[in-house]
């Protein structure tokens, strides 16, 4: 999933690079470095951490990430990827996967918090990455109004306007966020798990992040205003809904009214 | 007028056929007509316990009424709606009950006390021409000359003539005030707020955008610099010029050699209005490099200039030729190079 991303990215920095110093001899250019992302010193973790991750990491992700990492036919480069990556692959059950397929689902963990640090360790060690975020910006105690307008413009189009999911395309889905821990919520925008784009500290911030994980912590504790929600799913679920039961009763009225008594 | 040249079969011969003057030919129909249904006596009519009982229920429905009206009362006052927003719910949803109990009360009520209780016979009534009589006609004819004679219609042709005149100009003043509601198009389906050297900024904060700022895989919602700042027509201005931003692998970026400088390092800016009928297109895959309308499922490759790989859009997305400038922020080399969103005639 990743590995077309993180394994060539020494290439296209060399060629822009070149392209930086063609710009910069023509005058109105400016070289441009292609990450700025939010990075941890390997330093945060202990040698002894490492280490305890990296055997779990051969015991149950090297068949596919590689015995160093470095990816394989079956699964993306871990390099760079960060502890963030780690803690919400891991922590949502997404990883380890079960079968190929267009998305690998959500599903019960398989490992203790400790074993998912531990292995968080072992590959933020291997290059810097996105970091598991710091516990004052999982709060929800932000501002859900701007919360909910970066939501609107970043991520409703796929997840849907309160976060009830949605489809995108060849049997891949945005999936639904209700009950979603905050840490994941912030770590999948810093990281862009699967075909989620990334959503890096430069875009949004970890202040904005914040905000964000409000309004859904919002929106989860009070319920649509309207009524019964049929999923929040909108005009798919409202159209059936009124399609079966409302011109059902029309009907049945209409037979009774033209019926006689007996 | 079909009706004249209408050759009718004789009423005795029963189901012949009937040939009208074009080329239709009416078979006669397989079916008898079965006439109508015998009369069933209600249970009501025979037994006038069932009669009692039928009054009894219609009563009962009134007061369900009833019941349903004070219901509604009750509810008004019992679930105020009050700051919370979520007190609307118990307000609107308890209010609904007891008026639909006591509107549908009175209507079920008063169906039932007429299908069970109130006389019951059938009448027949046979359909009329809609042709009217002879004698209708004649007087019909006899009423409009009348009337051309007292007023004297075909004899005063200066009336006339200008009457007919007054009548073909009273619309004109209408014509001319409808054809200037509002001002012309002009140019701005072809043009957008983007212009050489406007910075790309993020929506809606209009905090400009650094290349180095977009990462791989990220996806930016850009509007125009200063389009928060917009006095008038600020929602036109931004159905016209959102941009999505993304930053791909240079070597996953397959570019038409004519087009090779609008993208920026990997960076690639493209309209979000959908080219089938404007819907905001920003459902971007990161891997796949799709993007996807939400509306009917188009779906565009961002590799390939958003070329359409599936659904209903007719047409690319327009791309937004993009640089950076001195301080290294990301700019519009120009306006898109063909209007944006959906297909129009003159395009």
């Amino acid at each position: 999933m990743k590995n077309r991303f993180f394994r060539s990215r020494r290439k296209p920095l060399a060629a822009s690079l070149v392209i930086a110093a063609g710009l910069l001899f023509s005058g109105g250019g400016y070289a441009v470095a292609t990450n700025v992302v939010t990075t941890t010193a390997a330093t945060e973790y202990t040698a002894e951490q490492i280490s305890e991750g990296r055997k779990l990491f051969l015991a149950n992700c090297a068949s596919c990430h590689g015995l160093n990492a470095e990816g394989t036919a079956a699964g993306p480069s871990m390099i760079g990827v960060g502890a963030a990556s780690v803690d919400f692959q891991v922590g949502t059950g997404r990883m380890p996967g079960q079968a190929s397929g267009p998305q690998l689902p959500k599903k019960k963990v398989q490992f203790t918090d400790e074993q998912i640090l531990l292995m968080a360790a072992y590959v933020a060690s291997l290059a810097p990455g996105p970091a598991i975020p710091e516990d004052k910006y999982l709060e929800a105690t932000g501002d859900a109004t701007h919360g909910g307008e970066l939501f609107r413009i970043n991520c409703a189009m796929c997840h849907n306007a309160v976060g009830a999911a949605g489809a995108l395309t060849e049997g891949r889905w945005a999936p639904n966020l209700d009950g979603v821990e905050a840490k994941h919520v912030y770590e999948a925008m810093l990281t862009g798990p699967q075909n989620m784009p990334v959503f890096n500290d430069a875009n949004i911030t970890p202040e904005d992040k914040q905000d964000i994980i409000t309004y859904l912590a919002y929106i989860e504790e009070n319920p649509s205003a309207g009524g019964f929600e049929l999923g929040s799913l909108g005009p798919v679920a409202e159209g059936l809904f009124i399609w079966i039961f409302g011109l059902g009763l029309i009907i049945a009225i209409t037979v009774w009214l033209g019926a006689k008594s007996n | 007028m079909a009706g004249k040249d209408l050759e009718k079969g004789s009423e005795a011969e029963g189901f012949e056929h009937e040939f009208e003057s074009g080329l239709a030919v009416i078979p006669p129909d397989k079916i008898k007509d079965p006439g109508l249904e015998p009369h069933r006596v209600r249970m009501t009519d025979k037994f006038p316990k069932k009669a009692k009982n039928a009054e009894v229920q219609v009563a009962a429905l009134f007061m369900v009424s009833v019941v349903g009206s004070f219901f509604a009362l009750w509810a008004y006052v019992a679930f105020p709606i009050t700051e919370d927003l979520s007190t609307v719910r118990a307000n609107n949803l308890f209010l609904g009950l007891g008026m639909t109990l006591s509107l549908l009360g009175i209507g079920i009520g008063a169906v039932h006390w007429a299908k069970t209780l109130m006389p019951d016979f059938e009448v027949t009534e046979a359909r009329h021409q809609t042709r009217g009589s002879e004698e209708v006609r004649a007087r019909a004819v006899e009423i409009v000359k009348l009337a051309d004679s007292e007023s004297g219609f075909s004899r005063r042709k200066l009336i006339r003539r200008t009457l007919y005149g007054a009548l073909a100009l009273f619309p004109l003043p209408a014509l001319i005030v409808f054809g200037d509601l509002g001002p012309p198009v002009g140019n701005t389906l072809r043009q957008t707020m983007w212009k050489a050297g406007t910075r790309l900024t993020k929506d809606p904060t209009g905090i400009p955008i650094k290349a180095s700022d977009v990462t791989l895989g990220s996806v930016f919602h850009v509007i125009p610099e200063g389009l928060s700042e917009l006095k008038e027509h600020k929602l036109e201005e931004k159905a016209k010029a959102a941009v999505l931003l993304v930053r791909l692998n240079q070597l996953d970026l397959k570019e038409d050699p004519e087009k090779t400088g609008w993208s920026y390092d990997g960076i690639v800016a493209y309209s979000k209005i959908c080219t089938h009928v404007g819907c905001p297109v920003a459902l971007y895959e990161q891997h796949t490099h799709h993007l996807l309308c939400p509306c009917h499922q188009s779906t565009f490759d961002v590799t390939e200039h958003c070329k359409v790989v599936f659904g209903p859009a007719a047409r690319p997305l327009p791309q937004l030729p993009i640089s950076v400038d001195a301080e290294g922020y990301l700019i519009a080399q120009s306006d898109f190079l063909e209007p944006v969103g959906p297909s129009f005639w003159e395009r």
